[in-house]
């Protein structure tokens, strides 16, 4: 049975718990993927995170993300799950679970999901330095080394 | 468009925290576009710092360009740059395919 699922959450993820929805027997292969919340950004102690999800259209654009690796890899089951709220450093931000019946295609697809993540879903991320706090949205690495090196 | 239009605005982010809510009403006189209803909200709530070149917008959860015609009752998402003040913000590559 295909499987397309989709979490968010403030509580804390489990990545066992995600994974578990891409495992069917007609999966030889599975890649899952863990976004953690990094104490640094270019040499700033970041002290926590805070992450913020507009979450009816995060879902959609998931949903969207799952057709095109259905389109490229014919993969029939993939998980996302993502956090909001208050991280502390070390804590799992988001779970990226693709199966598939081969390895090759489950690493190409997780890696592409969660590029079109970064990209596409609307989900932004506030970085606490000890002297200030700066937003940082989706697709904008260049700005997050930009006010990085500013704060 | 002939007439003003009602949209629900949500507010994410740095915009959020700068008018301290997630959502409000705005009439949108004609013509009820995404850019007439970016000039409105930026007069209307000069506390955004309303940055209209580089703010993405959502109709119903979906990206849409600065032409698009509003319907009473869309959710018009303001999708806001990374930080405030901020120049030139790649937020381009989000919209969607």
């Amino acid at each position: 049975m295909a499987a397309k699922y989709t979490l968010i959450t403030s509580d804390p993820l489990i990545p066992e718990q995600v994974t578990a929805q891409v495992r069917v027997p007609a999966n030889g292969g599975v890649v899952t993927f863990l976004g953690t919340a990094r104490e640094q950004t270019l040499g700033n102690r970041v002290l926590h995170l805070e992450y913020e999800v507009y979450e009816e259209m995060a879902v959609k654009r998931f949903h969207d993300i799952f057709q095109e690796l259905a389109d490229r890899w014919g993969v029939t089951d993939a998980a996302i799950a993502h956090r909001y709220g208050r991280l502390e450093i070390g804590e799992i931000s988001m779970v990226v679970a693709v199966g598939t019946p081969h390895r090759k295609e489950a690493f190409a697809a997780c890696w592409h999901a969660v590029d079109r993540i970064k990209e596409m879903a609307p989900i932004w991320k506030k970085e606490f330095f000890e002297n200030g706090a700066v937003w940082v949205g989706c697709g904008s690495h260049a700005h997050e080394v930009e006010h990085a090196h500013a704060s | 468009m002939a007439e003003s239009v009602s949209v629900n605005v949500r507010l994410f982010a740095l915009y959020r925290e700068r008018l301290e809510r997630d959502r409000l009403t705005l009439v949108v006189p004609p013509p009820a576009t995404v850019a007439t209803a970016l000039a409105v909200m930026a007069e209307a709530h000069p506390r955004i710092g309303l940055l209209v070149d580089n703010t993405m917008v959502a109709v119903n959860h979906e990206y849409v360009d600065k032409t698009h015609a509003l319907e009473d009752g869309d959710e018009v998402a303001l999708i806001p740059p990374v930080s405030g003040g901020a120049g030139a913000v790649s937020t381009g590559s989000t919209r969607a395919s």
